[in-house]
């Protein structure tokens, strides 16, 4: 079971404190977008052996939602960060490509 | 007003003592917390310190709750908080918040005795060792299935606050932690 | 026969007796006993029957591998089958009954499989009940269900106590050995938080039994001192009776701590489930003894030889007096040289090594016992007991060379390491050839969430045998867990000083098919080494597959002692090396926990929470009819004596229709979103245009999810310019709540909005039917005449002395005002209401009321015309949809070709022509059938009711081209085959102009 450090709150947060959201750094698309950039946005989502990043809702306590960098190998955690960004933050992505060597953002290798 | 108002049950005397507190005031209030005006604006009627993340304040007026970045809970005696309430819209002017009176939609309870501690780490997974937990901190978790918040008064007392339709349930999950044989002395 | 002896036996107390039951017969042991060393005192040898032959069965072990001894313990609600006789304290009145057989142990008609036993080997059942097919269900299975199973099903209900405790610890060290101690005193010296813990009732491991010596004196008093030492540690805390059952991700454990098991009088709670986190956790579980594979093994008075140590010097009982001792290792010499110690006899110990044993086996020959190497046991001869032993060489097929007869018969094929918990989590395993055991391999531990390794073993369990060995690797572990460079001063202990062990994995090891059919490798479930070949043969060659097949290691014991000599069968079946075959997984819980702990304190009235409203209390009392709506309780009617609930529900329409009806709406969600941003947040939320709603105006309103299917509804409230109140079902209050703030939080964190569930805050009432009006203006208080306060709009004001706020919405069709009061007020409303109301004839109806009059109305119902798959367009709500707004959530989907495709099904009205009530769900028939030979189908039921007002039944349904199709008669299926006729109709039945809502 799970524990992730909720960034709004800094409470170490138990897996049943908290609800999934699925896949994180989403773009949305509305009206006027096109069939395929609409179906890549509502249905196609990455499903990497590695590193992951995530969608989490810190339910039973500040009610926030983050996100998380996690390996889905070995449920490593590489870092939560702030819901309100479009990608994950720089140090962030140096700290992953330094663990995981080859990877890089949107490479999902 | 009081008449209006159904009465809460006995307590329970188990290994502590489990009682449904008297309706309290609560205010909920959302905006900027890392505004200096908005800050500025709330310390006006406002008479306790503003609580860091996860922290509690008291003064023998009101409590003052961190419920999330953006969001307080005030507390205060039950009839006080109309008062409190047009205070603070008054003081917070045309600043971007939300006010809601929810005194009625929580119920708070106390937990009383030496082993308060261990009775809430029976329903709730939080660290509750005198060095990882202790008054002033203010913890918002689940206890057992359902969400609930609390606080440490002191080394014997507990202030739990959930849902007031889920109030029953809380009391007798309490009780039932709090059942006499069922102590595990993990810090005495 | 297997007896007390008069001296020994450090476990027990001889001055007090206990007395017990076992299969009706009473019997006494001491304080201390074990119910295994209590019934061997008692000559009760046989304890059970195998699962497949029904064998007859002895205890084969001392601890939580036992696989033989399993019982039925206690009575009523306190009955428990499958318990472990090894790991079950005596305890003053203890009721034990023995399992798997019928009708007694002693004679068992079961036991005919056994002399059938040729014909059912490996995967026996899935080549035999295959064909014919329709044998399985009425033949097969009920045979087998009959025959099979190990305990009784428990009939009453658990009358104990269990609960669940949260805790965190820096380090939990697992298991009570010299190991255990060692690394809790090496942990508990940085200062850090330690849980030490330990299965048994008692400290000290194995190592008192074993012998040797700590600092020049006795384990015992370095067990005593270590443990003197920790307890005045302010930061350790020691648990007894306390198994580690599971090691999961970021240091998630699970302990089980049998609190009073062993004394059911008391009033404590049976069991406690302790979900623990742990920064590190050290295990130092120790290690468990593999039986030697020959011919009879399975023989009551076959037993481990380190178990027969146990019996002697825990409990002071011999299991036979002529004991052999057979073994490939050196450890089984401690056996022999105990019994003798004990005044019993070791007519011979076969040891399988051409060159025998060290020290021991001298120390074992001073004492003069005999002892034959390269040798084996051919066969044990006996039934329901050990008779004799044929000898033979090891090196051979079996030609027998002597027979020596003896009434017990120690083996020890070597020791296994525990390794389960270091498993658990991912941990891997090294083969280690010398010793012939799987051990961690430390390069791949299990990794915790920073990606450091967070489980250690230590000492036994770690493959580190010798007492000297064993507490230096504790102190290593342990320093490598705390990342403390201080290396602990440790005291000298005795060496191993043993013989390398010797690969045994068939004794002798040329035996022919007789023999290899006659020798267990797994006593619980009947798997023989010849079936575990047989599984080779036939292409069962992973390891998961074989135990699959084979059932090795399926049963309750999970193959503690069969797992190893099975894989090690396997891979000589195989011609394969052990560490290419593999182990199969290790997985929680380490033995089996109770159920009652796993729910811990959830049972009753706290085994779900029951959401209840301001009013609950009064519906209750009155006897309401309940039904669960999420996780609320409302009342589905009222029904009076006499009555059923159909006919309540048509009094409460009626009477409403006609007069006056009050309903609890207090679950209706609540929600208040605020802000300069609320209006264009508003829009996004809803499919209507929400920001030009008026203050003081409410409008219904739709909300869908992004994939365009409607997800809630429900009437929005304009408060001031920045604020509106937005009403959902009672089920999606939470749910639409969460919605709203993860596009606030993810997606629009910009826009100045803020919401808060108001929900609980307020006890709200629809007050509803022609007196309406008349019964809230006796009250008095707020002017709530047509003209100022119209329909579809709401104002805050006091009825009669309660602060409300009025709601003028009707889901009823009926002249109705929603009113909410704060929820303290709402009991004492209500009963305002009733009271004042009853000149007008009130009457309090439930939610199936409730759902027949919105039918009658034509409204739709979340859940019921909705399923997840349905779009507004569905239901014919295109005036609820904005096509002046850009955007909004579900927008861009419902532009879909599939969502824009004609063929949907719409809703429509549904009327039979006999008045009947369609049945729920019912498909309407089309024409032709599908690829699958189906019927094809063209609409279905959504709701459907009987209607009081109409008398006659009423209903809706999705069907294709509904709309277009009016007057069109389609047929619906029944379950039973038959058709209903049923005409399309408009969905609105009831004042279809509103104009009875509108006065």
């Amino acid at each position: 079971m799970l524990i992730l450090n909720c960034p709004y709150c800094s409470v170490d947060a138990e897996e049943t404190e908290l609800t999934p959201g699925g896949e994180a750094h989403l773009k949305r698309f509305g009206p006027g977008s096109s069939d395929a950039d609409f179906e890549g946005y509502l249905f196609q989502r990455e499903n990497p052996k590695g590193v992951h990043f995530e969608r989490w809702r810190h339910a039973n306590g500040c009610g926030k939602w983050f996100h998380a960098a996690r390996c889905t190998v070995t449920l490593e955690v590489f870092g939560t960060y702030s819901a309100q960004t479009t990608e994950p933050p720089k140090n962030l992505q140096k700290t992953i490509s330094k663990k995981r060597p080859g990877w890089s953002w949107r490479e999902f290798s | 007003m009081s008449n209006l108002i159904s009465q809460a049950n006995a307590p329970f005397e188990g290994y502590v003592t489990v009682s449904a507190d008297a309706p309290m005031g609560m205010l909920t209030l959302r905006g900027d917390l890392s505004s200096k005006p908005f800050i500025t604006a709330l310390k006006k009627s406002v008479s306790t310190d503003l609580p860091s993340a996860c922290q509690i304040t008291h003064d023998e007026k009101m409590s003052v709750a961190w419920m999330s970045p953006d969001e307080l809970l005030i507390l205060t005696p039950y009839d006080q908080v109309a008062g409190l309430q047009a205070k603070l819209q008054k003081a917070l002017g045309k600043k971007h918040f939300l006010l809601a009176d929810v005194s009625d939609a929580r119920v708070s309870f106390t937990v009383s005795g030496d082993k308060v501690r261990e009775v809430i780490a029976k329903l709730a997974p939080v660290d509750l060792a005198p060095d990882h937990f202790a008054p002033g901190m203010f913890r918002r978790t689940r206890f057992g299935q359902i969400s609930a918040a609390f606080w440490l008064l002191s080394e014997t007392e507990a202030r739990v606050i959930c849902f007031r339709s889920v109030a029953e349930f809380m009391f007798n999950q309490l009780s039932a932690a709090a059942r006499p044989g069922s102590e595990v002395d993990l810090w005495s | 026969m297997s007896t007390r002896l008069s001296a020994g036996g450090r476990l027990i107390d001889k001055s007090k007796q206990i007395s017990f039951r076992f299969n009706g017969k009473h019997m006494t042991g001491y304080a201390g006993d074990s119910l295994a060393s209590a019934l061997l005192a008692n000559d009760q040898m046989l304890v059970g029957r195998s699962f497949k032959y029904h064998r007859p069965r002895g205890v084969v072990a001392s601890g939580s591998e036992e696989p033989n001894g399993l019982v039925n313990l206690g009575e009523g609600g306190q009955f428990e089958p499958n318990q472990r006789i090894t790991t079950t304290e005596l305890f003053d009145g203890l009721a034990a009954t023995s399992q798997n057989h019928w009708p007694s142990l002693d004679f068992d008609v079961g036991v005919i499989n056994n002399s059938l036993a040729r014909f059912l080997p490996a995967g026996f059942y899935y080549k035999m009940f295959i064909h014919p097919r329709p044998f399985w269900k009425h033949v097969y299975e009920p045979i087998i269900r009959y025959s099979a199973g190990l305990g009784k099903a428990p009939k009453d209900t658990d009358d104990s106590i269990y609960e669940h405790l949260y805790s965190f610890y820096d380090f939990v060290v697992v298991g009570g050995g010299v190991a255990g101690l060692q690394a809790a005193k090496t942990a508990g010296d940085t200062g850090a938080r330690v849980l030490l813990v330990e299965q048994a009732s008692n400290w000290g491991g194995r190592a008192p039994v074993d012998g040797g010596e700590i600092a020049g004196e006795p384990v015992d008093n370095f067990v005593d001192q270590t443990l003197t030492a920790l307890k005045k540690m302010k930061n350790v805390t020691l648990r007894t009776r306390w198994m580690a059952a599971g090691i999961y991700d970021h240091g998630y454990m699970i302990g089980y701590e049998r609190i009073n098991d062993h004394d059911p009088s008391d009033t404590k709670p049976r069991h406690r489930l302790w979900r623990i986190r742990a920064g590190r956790i050290i295990t130092a579980t120790g290690a468990i003894e593999r039986p030697l594979s020959f011919a009879g093994n399975d023989i009551p008075g076959v037993i481990l030889a380190s178990a027969l140590r146990d019996y002697v010097v825990n409990f002071g009982v011999s299991v036979g007096d002529r004991t052999v001792v057979v073994t490939n290792n050196d450890d089984a010499y401690r056996t022999a040289i105990t019994l003798k110690n004990a005044g019993l006899e070791v007519p011979l110990i076969v040891d399988a090594r051409p060159h025998g044993g060290g020290a021991l086996a001298d120390e074992a020959r001073a004492l003069g016992i005999r002892v034959e190497t390269g040798k084996a046991i051919a066969k044990v001869h006996g039934a329901k007991r050990v008779q004799s032993v044929s000898i033979c060489a090891q090196a051979g097929e079996g030609a027998v060379l002597e027979e020596v007869s003896c009434d017990c018969v120690a083996m020890s094929g070597g020791w296994s390491p525990v390794v389960h918990l270091w498993s658990h989590c991912g941990g891997k395993l090294l083969w280690d050839e010398h010793e012939i055991f799987f051990r961690p391999d430390v390069h791949k531990p299990p990794l915790d969430q920073d990606g450091t390794p967070f489980v250690y073993a230590a000492g036994a369990a770690n493959g580190c045998f010798g007492l000297d060995e064993l507490l230096q690797d504790a102190a290593t572990q342990t320093g490598a867990a705390t990342g403390s460079k201080k290396t602990p001063k440790l005291p000298n202990a005795s060496p191993r000083a043993e013989a390398p062990i010797q690969a045994v994995w068939m004794m002798p090891q040329g035996a022919g098919i007789k023999l290899r059919s006659k020798a267990w490798l797994d006593f619980q479930n009947d798997v023989k080494v010849s079936d575990v070949q047989l599984a080779a043969q036939e292409g069962f060659e992973s390891v998961e597959h074989a135990k699959r097949y084979t059932t090795l290691g399926m049963a309750t014991d999970q193959g503690k002692l069969s797992n190893i000599n099975g894989l090690a069968t396997l891979a000589g079946a195989l011609n394969a090396d052990i560490p290419q075959v593999g182990t199969t997984t290790f997985r929680p819980p380490y033995t089996p926990i109770s159920m009652g702990s796993i729910a811990g304190a959830a049972r009753g009235e706290i085994f779900q929470p029951i959401r209840k409203t301001p009013m609950q209390s009064w519906h209750e009392e009155q006897g309401a009819y309940m039904e669960p709506v999420g996780q609320w309780r409302r009342p589905y009617c009222f029904p009076r004596a006499g009555e059923s609930h159909d006919q309540a529900v048509i009094r409460e329409i009626n009477q409403t229709r006609n007069f006056l009806g009050l309903l609890d709406a207090s679950t209706l969600g609540k929600i208040l979103v605020s802000g300069p941003d609320a209006g264009k947040f508003m829009d996004m939320l809803y499919t209507n245009m929400m920001s030009t709603l008026k203050v003081g105006k409410c409008r219904y309103g739709l909300m869908c999810s992004e994939n365009g299917f409607l997800s809630d509804d429900g009437v929005v409230a304009r408060i001031d310019e920045q604020t509106f109140l937005c009403h959902t079902t009672t089920g999606g209050a939470d749910r639409i709540h969460a919605h709203m703030e993860e596009w606030l939080q993810t997606e629009w964190w910009d826009w100045k909005v803020y919401t808060a569930n108001l929900t609980e805050q307020y006890a709200q009432v629809a007050v509803v039917g022609p007196n309406a009006r008349k019964v809230l203006e006796k009250l008095g208080g707020m002017d709530l005449s047509k003209e100022a306060l119209g329909f579809m709009e709401w104002a805050d004001g006091k009825i009669g002395e309660f602060d409300a706020r009025v709601y003028r919405i009707s889901f009823s069709g009926e002249l109705s005002y929603e009113i909410a009061v704060p929820a303290s007020q709402g009991l004492v409303f209500w009963n305002a209401l009733l009271e004042a109301g009853e000149e007008f004839g009130v009457m309090p109806y439930g939610t199936e009321a409730l759902h027949v009059m919105r039918a009658e109305k034509g409204f739709i119902m979340i859940g019921d015309e909705t399923d997840g798959t349905v779009i507004p367009q569905d239901l014919g709500l295109h005036w609820a949809i904005s096509k002046k707004k850009t955007d909004f959530l579900g927008k861009r989907a419902q532009e879909r070709t599939h969502m824009t495709d004609p063929d949907r099904w719409q809703l429509v009205g549904l009327e039979t022509a006999d008045g009947s009530v369609l049945p729920d769900g019912a498909y309407a028939v089309g024409t032709g059938k599908n690829a699958n030979g189906q019927l094809n189908t063209v609409g279905r039921v959504t709701s459907t009711y009987y209607s009081p007002t109409l008398k006659r039944g009423i209903a809706m349904g999705l069907v294709h081209n509904g709309p277009s199709r009016m007057g069109e008669t389609i047929e619906f299926a029944k379950v039973d085959g038959s058709r209903v006729p049923a005409k399309i109709v408009d969905q609105v039945y009831y004042d279809k102009d509103g104009e009875k809502q509108n006065v």
